[in-house]
């Protein structure tokens, strides 16, 4: 199965979460379509690791080459886990200020 | 065609759908539940890969914490019975197609590459808890714990956040 697929998944998903980001209003679907685009990279990663890995088996069948690509995965993870938790956190509190999630109300930033 | 193949096509035409499902529905707890969908799907490429650890762990982490944590916020505000306000129809037209043409260029960058054929995915071990683990404690173990130091800040972060 060529690489290719698994690059135009990842990039169409990529590009869905791209234009969520750009349509939707409500902060917290904003947020999703973020971590949407965090897996399609992941995606890409792990189709990328199974790919260094398969042309390095070829000469030797017991290499561990590929390994870092899916600890990367791992770790991204790991900072969207925390990048959620203080994300939701912020969102609450714009919520008890404004009564609204709509990005719009965070345009009185300005000045 | 294989087998193989057509658990690809499926998982990936049920990706791409339940993700396009999440930008589209006005409902935000149905955005939810699809992103879940879309979630699933991504872990099912994950063990078509033999990638099993991730897949377990994205379906713990995204599918079963983080989801769930949205899910909670948005039923915490009761948003739920009300739609966005209707918009500029101009602003929604350029996102879709800024987004489009976004992805356009990107696979017409892909074109002039020679694909790299790889025979199976699946064949291969380095997905496996053993081998990942023993990378994860040995060479990262320094970035694995300074995580711990970041879920710890985040923890920290969300909790002063949410006092106030």
């Amino acid at each position: 199965m060529p690489i290719d697929y698994y690059i135009y998944l990842s990039v169409i998903l990529f590009s869905i979460g791209v234009t969520g980001v750009l349509t939707r209003r409500n902060a917290i679907i904003v947020f999703m379509c973020i971590e949407l685009m965090l897996n399609a990279v992941n995606l890409l990663l792990v189709a990328f690791s199974k790919m260094h890995h398969a042309r390095a088996a070829v000469s030797d069948a017991a290499t561990s080459i590929g390994t870092d690509g899916q600890l990367f995965v791992f770790f991204i993870m790991v900072v969207a886990a925390a990048e959620v938790s203080v994300g939701l956190a912020i969102i609450v509190m714009m919520y008890r200020n404004v009564h609204n999630v709509d990005i719009n109300f965070l345009n009185r930033l300005k000045n | 065609m294989s087998t193989t193949e057509i658990i690809f096509w499926f998982l990936s035409a049920l990706a791409i759908f339940s993700a396009i499902m999440v930008i589209t529905r006005k409902n935000p707890v149905f955005s939810v539940l699809y992103l879940i969908v879309t979630f699933f799907a991504i872990s099912g490429h994950y063990i078509l890969m033999n990638a099993q650890f991730l897949a377990i762990v994205n379906i713990i982490v995204y599918a079963g914490a983080i989801m769930v944590l949205f899910l909670f916020v948005l039923m915490l505000m009761n948003l739920n019975k009300e739609g966005e306000p209707r918009k500029n129809r101009y602003l929604l037209w350029s996102g879709v197609i800024a987004g489009g043409m976004l992805m356009i260029v990107i696979i017409a960058a892909l074109q002039t590459s020679k694909p790299e054929i790889v025979d199976s995915f699946s064949k291969g071990d380095i997905g496996l808890i053993q081998n990942l683990g023993m990378a994860l404690f040995k060479e990262y173990v320094v970035p694995f714990e300074i995580s711990s130091i970041l879920f710890l800040s985040a923890m920290v972060g969300a909790v002063v956040i949410g006092k106030k």
